[in-house]
């Protein structure tokens, strides 16, 4: 990690997580494996045609974290997640499974393994020809329950998800979050020991997508669930996720706790992906830039964890004398860090007083970028 | 319409709903996993085996490419072989089965074949093996098509079953022919085809209650 020091004291998160980027360094290592690790994935490759989907993935995901993993569509990330319940095999390298290899076995051992993972699709899944209770209480029913015990457990599960009126209903007659909230059910059914979400909220509305990424912290926190989700929405990563893997072209190309990746995107497809929630420039001024001298000069600043606690534009104030004007941006939260930008305007061109402002920001852990000069006002 | 006339027809009828009635549950009975092999079998399926498919599919072509007319005096030494006699309604059951079955297997092919594979997805995610896929997903899902398959193919038993009168198998095709044509007895030819239009209007008013009752995609 490149960021400034002042990020990663005391967060006993933050060293925990700093182990992991450790395996991708050294892909082909294997390193023992205590219960901690739920899924370790080692070098995972797999190729259709003359694609490469996953070129050489290593991953951990810790029991009781939610890791998010993102990138654009065709990424590799369906596949990625597939590889872990064994619908889809690598080509090479392994996959384990609470400690157990898994990407060797045949499709009948496959299967006691697979009910150890729950699993939430995109579209739900949810067979039109059961009650809603009869779509729970099925993966009970593959295990070979009896039916009492099936049925309680689904009562239990409902009432979880907050759907026990409509435990005898159809699915087509439910909206989208309710189907949603009866495919996360389904995928609890079976006490299982990690969460697999593959896209699980991208054919609901923004309100929906809220309420079950709720649902989805609220069952991580209360039953220690280990949940390891896909996305293509930055959004989804910021409100539920602890840990974030970035995938692009099959390979991670970034992994670490949400709050740095947010705070200190180090790839272009991180930066991009989270162009769409974090402050930009508006484009009125951001089209007016040019380099060289102008009337204002453009700075963009970038603060989190410690460096966001301070109070740094009156201490820039009174630091570096001289007038600026806050133009745009905002410091958020995320996993309880501030993590935030601004544009600041900056009267003129003086490039010794841009520096004294830049040298005093960088000093207090803030990344500091000039963007460029106006020559009119804006 | 004389008592006696009345009686043919009476027992016309029995003889065309036992003939459509036994040849339509043994093309059930043998369709359905027929059209279930075809669906696993193809590319993508539960047990691909394109080998095993095309082989399959080849001799459901086969059979119904023969016209039923030709396959019932074909298969008189295999009605024989089966029933003891190649005359009479329980005779007419072996070609009528014979030619249903694989035309049942293609129409239950297109329903099972309709059902969402994220939805076989899901319950190989959830731990099951081919024989839950089939009992929890294919059939169930596939059911209201199914049963719509079904009463086609009901429908279409009670025209083949009035060709099986060439091989004396009775019934009300056998009726309307001897009587109602070669004799020109034009009540018995109206009644005939009364009874006909009734009896294929109930059948498939039976199976749309049916597939309404079964259908649950709102």
């Amino acid at each position: 990690m490149g960021g400034p020091p002042l990020y990663f004291r005391t967060e006993t998160e933050t060293e925990m997580n700093q182990h992991v980027p450790a395996d991708l360094a050294d892909p082909v290592r294997v390193r023992p494996t205590g219960f901690e690790d739920v899924v370790r994935l080692v070098g995972l490759k797999r190729r259709f045609g003359a694609t490469a989907a996953l070129d050489g993935v290593s991953l951990t995901v810790k029991k009781g974290e939610i890791l998010g993993i993102i990138g654009r569509s065709g990424a590799g990330k369906s596949t990625l997640i597939r590889c872990l319940n064994g619908l889809e095999r690598p080509d090479s390298g392994q996959v384990f499974i609470e400690g157990r290899e898994i990407s060797r076995l045949g499709e009948r051992d496959l299967q006691p393994l697979r009910r150890r993972i729950g699993m939430v699709f995109q579209h739900f899944n949810l067979l039109w020809a059961k009650t809603v209770e009869d779509n729970v209480a099925l993966p009970l029913k593959i295990e070979g329950r009896p039916r009492a015990e099936r049925l309680a457990r689904a009562v239990e599960l409902l009432q979880l998800v907050g759907l026990s009126e409509k435990a005898k209903a159809y699915p087509a007659s439910l909206s989208g979050g309710q189907k949603q909230r009866v495919g996360i059910a389904r995928a609890l059914a079976a006490r299982p020991a990690l969460l697999l979400s593959d896209e699980a909220t991208s054919a609901l509305d923004p309100e929906t997508t809220r309420s079950i990424l709720a649902l989805l912290k609220d069952i991580n926190t209360r039953l220690g669930l280990t949940i390891l989700l896909i996305t293509h929405e930055m959004e989804v990563i910021r409100s539920i996720a602890d840990r974030v893997a970035v995938i692009d072209a099959g390979r991670i190309v970034e992994e670490g706790a949400v709050w740095q990746v947010f705070a200190n995107p180090k790839s272009e497809i991180t930066r991009s992906l989270l162009g769409a929630i974090r402050p930009q420039l508006p484009p009125g001024i951001a089209s007016r830039l040019a380099p060289g001298a102008g009337l204002e000069t453009f700075l963009r600043i970038d603060l989190a964890g410690e460096a966001a606690r301070q109070p740094l534009l009156s201490e820039l104030g009174a630091g570096v004398p001289g007038p600026f004007r806050l133009v745009h941006g905002g410091i958020d939260h995320v996993q309880e860090q501030p993590v935030g930008t601004l544009f600041l305007a900056v009267p003129g061109a003086d490039a010794a007083h841009l520096a004294r402002i830049t040298t005093f920001l960088k000093d207090r852990g803030a990344r500091v970028e000039v963007l460029g000069h106006v020559a009119g006002p804006v | 319409m004389s008592p006696v006339l009345f009686e043919l027809l009476l027992r016309s009828i029995w003889e065309t709903v036992l003939m459509t009635g036994a040849s339509g549950l043994i093309s059930l009975v043998f369709g359905l996993p027929l059209g279930l092999a075809l669906v696993a079998t193809d590319r993508g399926g539960i047990a691909e085996s394109l080998w095993v498919n095309r082989i399959l599919g080849a001799i459901i072509n086969g059979f119904r490419s023969v016209p039923f007319i030709i396959l019932l005096v074909a298969l008189i030494p295999v009605t024989r072989l089966i029933v003891g006699t190649s005359i009479g309604t329980w005779a007419a059951i072996v070609p009528l089965s014979i030619a249903a079955t694989p035309y049942y297997a293609r129409i239950s092919e297109v329903s099972l074949r309709e059902v969402d594979h994220g939805l076989i997805e899901a319950a190989r995610a959830m731990g099951g093996n081919r024989w839950t896929i089939i009992r929890e997903v294919l059939v169930p899902e596939a059911l209201p098509g199914i049963v719509a398959g079904f009463t086609v193919t009901l429908v279409t038993l009670v025209g083949a079953s009035a060709m099986a009168g060439a091989i004396g198998a009775g019934g009300l095709g056998d009726l309307a022919i001897r009587y109602g044509y070669q004799r020109f007895e034009t009540n018995v030819m109206v009644a005939v085809v009364i009874v006909l239009i009734v009896l294929v209007c109930g059948i498939q008013w039976l199976g749309d209650r049916l597939v309404a009752r079964l259908d649950h995609r709102g």
